[in-house]
């Protein structure tokens, strides 16, 4: 793996930052009580499909480690883990994607992501996550599978849409236009 | 002690082409700067100034990937070789984002910061912080957050950053862009004081001329282009047509100076007003100042917006608005000034619901709109950010622009139809199916208004509309808002910093402290008021210094009359420009 | 928006620690926590932690409030874990003891009573130990903690980032939220859910854009001061040890092992009262 840049680092602390402060912003899903979708999942792919694996893996485990402490004063770590899973898996393919070039406006990038935030939100909730409740806390097998489900089913629900739009509309403002002409 | 007189940067024929870019952005560039020089680099945007500046900390060509050609020598090495790094041992670069440049978390670990990546032993950094501290009046805010400090106090913190290093170079990036001008003016003097104690090499890069001259600087390199077209001392440039030619706005009691029809000669020493040879030209002066129609204030008219008796505090402790009560009228265009924290913004926040008040009554045409939610409000009363980044959430012109009508329901072919208006009135319609990101600032500017404008609100509240722009851009903005002033029945609050825009475009100034309505008057009186700039951290104009040793008593209304003067001359300007057209 | 816990001047044995010594202190307290099913263990720390709690000069009422949002979601999980699998306590400690029938197939047990009681505890032990540590900690510490235990510098600076903007994007994050608001975007709990995203994408794309802007002039800024170029680098902010945290150190490490030469001595990390 190469060496990390400053531009990376920074991006890992701005990252982080941001997923902070979206911790608190959810939009609710009226069946479930008090389980919504969580923007910040999109923010976190977003800057997993950029900047690439380690960035992505570092903030989702800060983020989601720092933003826990500062809000309840807690640290759920079984859930801190499968975060940095998602960040990581995204960003695997972060050079195929091309966002700040550009290249994420294409079907065939938009699938690819689409198919590694999957790949990476089943990884991290439906593996990662149970297996850590159980070893931890030895909590209740088919309990820790179900919410590990729903987890699995609403993260990849909000990045589909909502980190798919947000890469959209990044890559079409930051890659360069050509044949733009005014019109009457 | 350096030795005078010796070249330490030197420029020969340097030429910079960027990867991205088929033009060059430096051409051919020869220049030398002597050690204990201080040299302002004046340009406007795309001039190459910053470009030129990139080149000495060697951003340029070791971040920046480009063509490079010409021989560059700093301080006896070639940038290029040594490395950002390397550099910043030599060149101590001050950022424009003070924000942005300070990094770490508290005041002593920001000026150490440079050092700990050396690997400088920690008490050895103690000693070196407290040092520069104290040069720098810093020392009681060591363990601050940067939010606890005004904007002055950062930029002395990135200031401290660099000095901490022992640099012999100190470069300013646009120093004043974020400033109050009373701050601005004392950072002007700090880098004067420091460059004197330490004996130190000063390039500044500013486009706000008459606030840099404040203190002597030794040249002036103006540069448009990517070419230098003036190395004069500022006395010669002052007297010189050039600055006008390129874009850059002289100060105003030259440009005062040039319109009474003197012809000035860099024996008066015009770069200080206070201590120019007037002699010459007062006499032209008082009769050009007798010769021109009075100042004609507008009719007063209906209410558009009335505060009255406005409080709010965020805790106990501090009212951050206290008792404020105005009455702005329709079709007015307002400053409201102040220095940062003195509640401009939570004023603005307070009239757009964005904050309930503890107290008081806002009446929009006479009614109460204390039961508006934002929403509601948000249809009567536009407010416009101050980066356009800050609200462009749409890819696309159209939609962006026809986004507050969407979302509130309205049908498709009608919020294209008032978009297309909208668009027209911005001079942006030839662009509607354009990306956002193929804009320039200025037309990303455009955009956000126009997305306001579309709602069809009675109150346009603008905050800092040109913070960071040069001359034509500032002029570019400010036209097309006094544009929209004419084609709309609109009335327009502007939230700034700028005192030429205040003077030049406002028919009304709020000038607020702590929290408090200070004075309410025109721009002309409020910036020829000694006492009231000082107390709401203005910058007194320089109309006011020129008008008094000419011997004109109302300094007030010479300023009016002046800008007057000069608005007629901007109108017949924009004629001929129709007429060709 | 909710307060957020964050660093308390004062002058207390714990804040007088160095970061240093309360993070390592906060990793192996932590993995205790997760590890051990010790029931004495688990009380032991609770107790410890509330004796911190007072040695740090922390009062009830900074705490009382997270106190109670944590309580409601354990509540909900405990009911969850019954509602899932009732005898989960009987699988583990390997006897019956029911104490009432509650509806089909939902009989209560004492040990599922008493393995609830555990996961409650268990979770109630991290908290004393997030809160003291970030109360007491400075926060220019931490970097250079983490730096400490291990963790490569670039990556321990990127935490002083995150906690350095935090309030600035916090901040930026209102005014945007505000203005889309005026323009009329909400982010209401109405509408179609697809809608509800759309306005939430209105609003975060702006952040986001203005984000990554500030990610490009921060290290511009960090290049130019010379961040980066050297294997290690040197700390302003981080306190020497003093002979205090060498036996908090000492303590903490001391107890960590006893912890888990109990846990595991018989192979088993639950503490068993059921059989005798």
């Amino acid at each position: 793996m190469k060496k990390i840049g400053i531009k990376e680092v920074v991006a890992m602390g701005i990252g982080t930052a941001l997923f902070v402060v979206l911790t608190n912003v959810q939009i609710p899903i009226i069946i479930v009580p008090n389980t919504g979708m969580q923007p910040r999942m999109a923010v976190l792919a977003f800057f997993a499909a950029v900047f690439g694996p380690v960035v992505g893996g570092v903030v989702g485990f800060l983020g989601h480690a720092l933003g826990d402490a500062i809000f309840y004063s807690s640290v759920w770590w079984s859930w801190v883990f499968p975060e940095a899973v998602v960040g990581a898996v995204i960003g695997i393919f972060a050079g195929k994607f091309a966002v700040k070039e550009g290249g994420f406006t294409n079907a065939r990038n938009i699938i690819l992501f689409n198919i590694s935030q999957a790949v990476a939100n089943a990884a991290a909730w439906i593996i990662v996550a149970p297996v850590l409740d159980i070893l931890f806390y030895k909590e209740p097998v088919n309990k820790v599978f179900a919410q590990g489900a729903v987890a699995f089913l609403l993260n990849v629900v909000i990045i589909g849409i909502l980190g798919t739009l947000l890469l959209v509309a990044y890559s079409r403002i930051s890659g360069k236009s050509s044949d733009l002409k005014a019109e009457e | 002690m350096a030795e005078r007189n010796s070249p330490i940067i030197e420029f020969e024929n340097v030429s910079f082409k960027y990867r991205a870019q088929r033009e060059p952005t430096l051409r051919d560039i020869n220049l030398t700067i002597n050690k204990g020089e201080k040299i302002l680099i004046a340009g406007q945007s795309g001039s190459g100034k910053s470009t030129l500046a990139h080149c000495l900390n060697a951003l340029i060509p070791c971040s920046y990937a480009g063509e490079m050609s010409g021989i560059l020598r700093v301080d006896g090495n070639d940038p290029s070789k040594l490395g950002v790094f390397g550099m910043s041992k030599i060149v101590g670069t001050v950022l424009q984002d003070t924000d942005g440049q300070f990094i770490a978390l508290t005041v002593a670990e920001d000026i150490s910061f440079a050092l700990e990546n050396d690997c400088v032993p920690q008490d050895e950094m103690f000693a070196t912080v407290k040092n520069v501290a104290e040069r720098l009046e810093l020392s009681d805010f060591l363990t601050n957050a940067p939010g606890e400090l005004s904007g002055g106090q950062k930029q002395r913190v990135s200031l401290g950053g660099v000095l901490a290093c022992d640099v012999k170079i100190l470069l300013f990036d646009e120093p004043l862009a974020n400033l109050d001008p009373a701050t601005g003016k004392r950072t002007i003097a700090l880098i004067d004081e420091i460059m004197k104690n330490d004996d130190l090499t000063v390039v500044i890069i500013e486009h706000r001329l008459e606030d840099v001259l404040y203190r002597d600087v030794d040249r002036v390199i103006l540069m448009d282009g990517g070419r230098i077209v003036a190395d004069k001392s500022p006395d010669e440039l002052l007297c010189s047509d050039l600055l006008i030619r390129y874009g850059i706005r002289e100060p105003l009691y030259i440009a005062a100076l040039k319109a009474a029809g003197a012809d000035l000669r860099s024996e008066s020493h015009p770069q200080h007003i206070e201590s120019m040879d007037l002699e010459p030209y007062k006499d032209r002066v008082r009769t050009w100042f007798h010769g021109m129609p009075a100042h004609n204030r507008g009719q007063a008219s209906e209410s558009a917006l009335s505060v009255e008796g406005l409080e709010f505090s965020y805790n106990e402790k501090r009212k951050v608005i206290r008792d404020v009560s105005f009455d702005i009228k329709k079709g007015e265009m307002v400053s409201l000034v102040g220095k940062n924290g003195a509640g401009k913004s939570t004023l603005a926040s307070l009239i757009c619901g964005f904050l309930k008040p503890d107290k008081g009554v806002i009446r929009l045409s006479g009614q109460d709109i204390s039961d508006l939610s934002v929403k509601e409000r948000g249809e009567h009363i536009g407010y416009v950010m101050q980066s356009p980044n800050q609200m462009i959430s749409k890819p696309m012109i159209m939609e962006e622009v026809g986004l507050g009508l969407a979302v509130r329901g309205v049908a498709q072919d009608e919020v294209e139809r008032r978009a297309g208006e909208i668009l027209k009135i911005c001079g942006l319609y030839p662009f509607r199916n354009w990306p956002v990101s193929a804009l320039s600032f200025g037309q990303k500017k455009r955009v956000s208004i126009a997305s306001i404008l579309i709602m069809n609100p009675d109150i346009l509240i603008l905050d800092e509309p040109t913070a960071g722009q040069d001359y034509m851009h500032y002029t570019e903005i400010m036209e097309f808002i006094t544009d929209i002033r004419r084609r709309l029945p609109v009335t327009i609050i502007m939230i700034t910093h700028d005192m030429h825009l205040m003077l030049e475009y406002t028919d009304r100034t709020l000038v607020l402290t702590d929290g408090q309505l200070l004075m309410d008057d025109t721009p002309a009186r409020v910036l020829t008021d000694e006492n009231i700039c000082n107390r709401a951290y203005l910058k007194r104009t320089s109309l006011y210094d020129l008008s008094v040793r000419c011997g004109i008593d109302n300094a007030g209304e010479f300023a009016a009359r002046f800008i007057d003067f000069e608005e007629s001359r901007r109108g017949e300007a924009k004629d001929v420009q129709t007429d060709i057209l | 928006m909710s307060r957020l816990i964050s660093y308390e001047v004062k002058d207390t044995p714990v804040h007088r620690l160095s970061g240093f010594t309360k993070l390592v202190f906060f990793i192996l307290w932590c993995l205790v926590s997760g590890l051990t099913f010790d029931t004495r263990i688990l009380i032991a720390m609770l107790i410890l932690g509330l004796g911190i709690y007072v040695l740090a000069g922390i009062r009830w009422k900074q705490v009382s409030a997270v106190f109670a949002v944590i309580m409601f979601f354990m509540v909900l999980n405990l009911l969850g874990i019954f509602f899932f699998a009732p005898y989960q306590g009987c699988e583990i400690y390997g006897t019956r003891s029911e104490i009432v029938h509650l509806f089909g197939g939902y009989t209560l047990t004492r040990e599922q009573l008493f393995y609830e009681f555990n996961v409650l505890i268990k979770y109630f032990t991290v908290i004393p130990a997030v809160f003291i540590f970030l109360v007491t900690t400075d926060p220019s510490e931490l970097a250079s903690s983490l730096n400490s235990v291990g963790v490569p510098y670039s990556i321990s600076y990127s935490l002083e980032i995150a906690l350095r903007y935090i309030p600035d994007i916090q901040d930026e994050f209102t005014r945007i939220k505000n203005a889309q608001e005026a323009r009329g975007i909400e982010m209401s709990s109405k509408g179609r859910l697809m809608d509800r995203i759309r306005n939430t994408a209105s609003i975060i794309f702006p952040l986001l854009f203005s984000t990554m802007e500030r990610i490009d002039v921060v290290s511009n800024a960090m290049e130019l001061r010379g961040f980066g170029k050297k294997p290690k680098r040197t700390w302003y902010s981080r306190k020497k040890l003093t002979s205090a945290d060498m036996a908090v150190l000492t303590g903490i490490v001391i107890f960590f092992a006893v912890s888990m030469i109990i846990t595991f001595h018989d192979g088993n990390r639950f503490y068993n009262p059921f059989i005798r």
